[in-house]
């Protein structure tokens, strides 16, 4: 292997050259450097990165520690101290985050770095990074398509091999639809999984840390390290982690997974619905049962998501004010005025719109009417997977309903954007956990090779079998190992 | 009920200040996310309790002991204005 095809490697295959003693942790960040330097120009992933500070955790860090030495890439709203937090927003430009999250504090445990802060839609609130508010995030296997979001960036830099894996966070589909869209691997941990202190929060019902990696063994190994109680959060579970590579390579026998009739619905892309009934076949052969399931109140996710999500979105960001950090308006007449165009300064159009919307949603008058209501289709929903679940052990679905979109095809229309989550947003809403993983390709009309990725839902703390059962899936396939070619965009 | 939503008013509830031009296109956006949303209207609820958390917790209590945490000067790093280790407000009394 030479230092040039070092950024390929998988974080387990990475740490075996490390353990060795064949390549150091500082060769290792000078490698990702040199690709990151010739790629990310064509990409767009990394806000910023610091490539010193990395080097000095670099020269005292424990390889023989389960991630001894392994840059991790972080998405833009994970406080780690000393560097930017800005959510790719104007309203925190400049902001330095004065601690660091626990979930960094356990990453450095394990001995990893953190390293770069990577694009991704402003405050989370997108499906293709094209709500960052300071550059565009491109797809590695089509320049011309988004990325996925919110955790655009993230993705893009592990699809790109400039990040050998990375953590994201996702309210509705954050994680896995752009793990789908770029090819990768994309896990959300069950609500209260893994602690969201030092987290900028967005929806907190819903919100979830969690990785994207090459390959699911990866993901395990950074769950492994991220997951479990922290006194810091009150809604972190106190339960046990097991260790969630310990099911990799067992079979699937005995193993039941539910196909939800509710979600083979028109307007899937037939190149998705056949990647995942072919993959459906493959679980079979693998040795899992596959019943067909029905989860009734599907239809009504999206809706549910979308006002519960704004609502929530609505009270976590009235701390924008312009007093304490961020963004400050000049000049103003009033402190009606100073809020009002400290906000109207800072914020992004989508940003405005859910602020609006949430604020609405939990008005008097509309409270009964939209936020209740949707509290209440919220159980009814969590109840659908409460009672699959006692028949299957999984459920199996598409994780988006489309390859990666072209850039700037559904900006103008916001509920276009958001069915993009149509096969996501209930997993959060119900706090199970789910993975997306590569399950074959799209062949575009401009004469492009696109990912399509494989959702594997299951229970709330079951992550170890959703684990157990994506390895075999993805052993049992080449898809994962697949690049993309990055063609320079300016020729 | 889409029709109801003042996308001028909920603005000014929420501290934002719109362009004609934003209110204009929001109030279409947001009117056809509200037209999708009210397929909920057809679920019925009756019984069913609220669910804010899908893994309800209640009641979680930490030791009240004493512990480090942000001195000023941190808590300060990142205020747009300060003085004499306070951040400065804008005046709230006329």
């Amino acid at each position: 292997m030479t230092k040039r095809d070092l950024p390929a490697l998988s974080i387990i295959e990475l740490r075996d050259f490390l353990r060795r003693g064949e390549i150091s942790p500082s060769e290792t960040l000078q490698a990702l450097e040199e690709r990151i330097d010739a790629v990310d120009p064509e990409i767009g992933a990394y806000l910023v990165h610091d490539f010193a500070t990395a080097m000095a955790e670099a020269e005292k860090t424990d390889v023989s520690l389960p991630l001894g030495g392994i840059p991790i890439a972080i998405k833009d709203l994970i406080n780690v101290e000393g560097q930017q937090c800005t959510c790719a927003s104007k309203i925190l430009r400049g902001y330095r985050a004065p601690y660091s999250a626990t979930v960094i504090e356990k990453l450095r445990g394990h001995g990893a770095i953190p390293f770069g802060r990577m694009n991704m839609d402003e405050f989370a609130m997108g499906s293709s990074t094209e709500n960052s508010s300071v550059q565009v995030t491109r797809n590695p296997w089509d320049l011309s398509r988004v990325p996925g979001g919110s955790s655009g960036g993230s993705a893009a830099a592990v699809a790109a091999d400039i990040a050998f894996g990375a953590l994201g966070t996702d309210t509705g589909g954050s994680i896995r639809q752009p793990a789908a869209l770029s090819g990768i691997v994309g896990f959300k941990p069950s609500y209260g999984r893994v602690s969201r202190f030092g987290l900028v929060a967005f929806a907190s019902s819903l919100d979830q840390i969690g990785p994207l990696t090459k390959t699911v063994h990866d993901s395990a190994l950074l769950m492994n390290a991220i997951a479990g109680h922290d006194s810091h959060d009150s809604t972190s579970l106190n339960a046990p982690v097991p260790d969630y590579t310990k099911n990799l390579g067992r079979d699937l026998k005995g193993i039941r997974i539910g196909l939800p009739k509710e979600y083979m619905i028109e307007g899937v892309d037939p190149a998705v619905k056949s990647a995942v009934i072919a993959a459906v076949k493959q679980l079979g052969e693998l040795g899992a049962e596959i019943i067909e399931v029905s989860l009734p109140h599907t239809d009504y996710a999206i809706s549910v998501y979308y006002i519960l999500a704004t609502a929530e979105a609505s009270a976590n960001l009235a701390r924008f004010d312009g007093v304490r950090y961020g963004h400050r308006a000049e000049n103003v007449s009033s402190l009606f005025d100073h809020y009002a165009r400290t906000r109207a300064e800072g914020f992004g159009a989508e940003v405005k719109r859910r602020i609006i919307l949430g604020t609405y949603v939990l008005s008097s008058g509309y409270y009964d009417a939209y936020y209740l209501r949707a509290q209440k289709v919220r159980e009814l929903i969590r109840q659908d997977f409460v009672r699959e679940f006692e028949k299957v052990e999984a459920l199996v679905s598409p994780t988006s309903p489309s390859p990666a979109f072209k850039l700037g095809e559904k900006t103008t229309d916001p509920l276009q954007m958001y069915l993009a989550d149509i096969f996501t947003n209930a997993a959060n809403l119900a706090g199970i956990c789910g993975i997306s993983v590569p399950c074959g390709f799209a062949q575009s009309k401009n004469g492009k090779t696109l990912p399509i990725g494989l959702q594997l839902l299951g229970k709330a703390l079951d992550e170890a079998r959703i684990f157990q059962i994506a390895h075999a899936y993805e052993q049992s396939t080449d898809w994962h190992k697949a690049r993309p070619v990055i063609e320079p965009i300016a020729a | 009920m889409a029709s109801e939503l003042d996308v001028a008013y909920v603005a000014q509830l929420a501290r934002l200040q719109l362009t004609a031009q934003e209110t204009e296109l929001f109030q279409k956006q947001l009117g056809d996310v509200l037209k999708y949303a009210e397929k909920l209207k057809e679920v019925n609820v009756e019984g069913v309790e609220a669910a804010a958390h899908a893994v309800p917790i209640f009641n979680v209590f930490r030791a009240d002991d004493p512990c480090d945490w942000f001195t000023a000067a941190e808590a300060l790093s990142n205020a747009p204005r300060q003085a004499n280790n306070l951040f400065i407000v804008t005046k709230v009394v006329e």
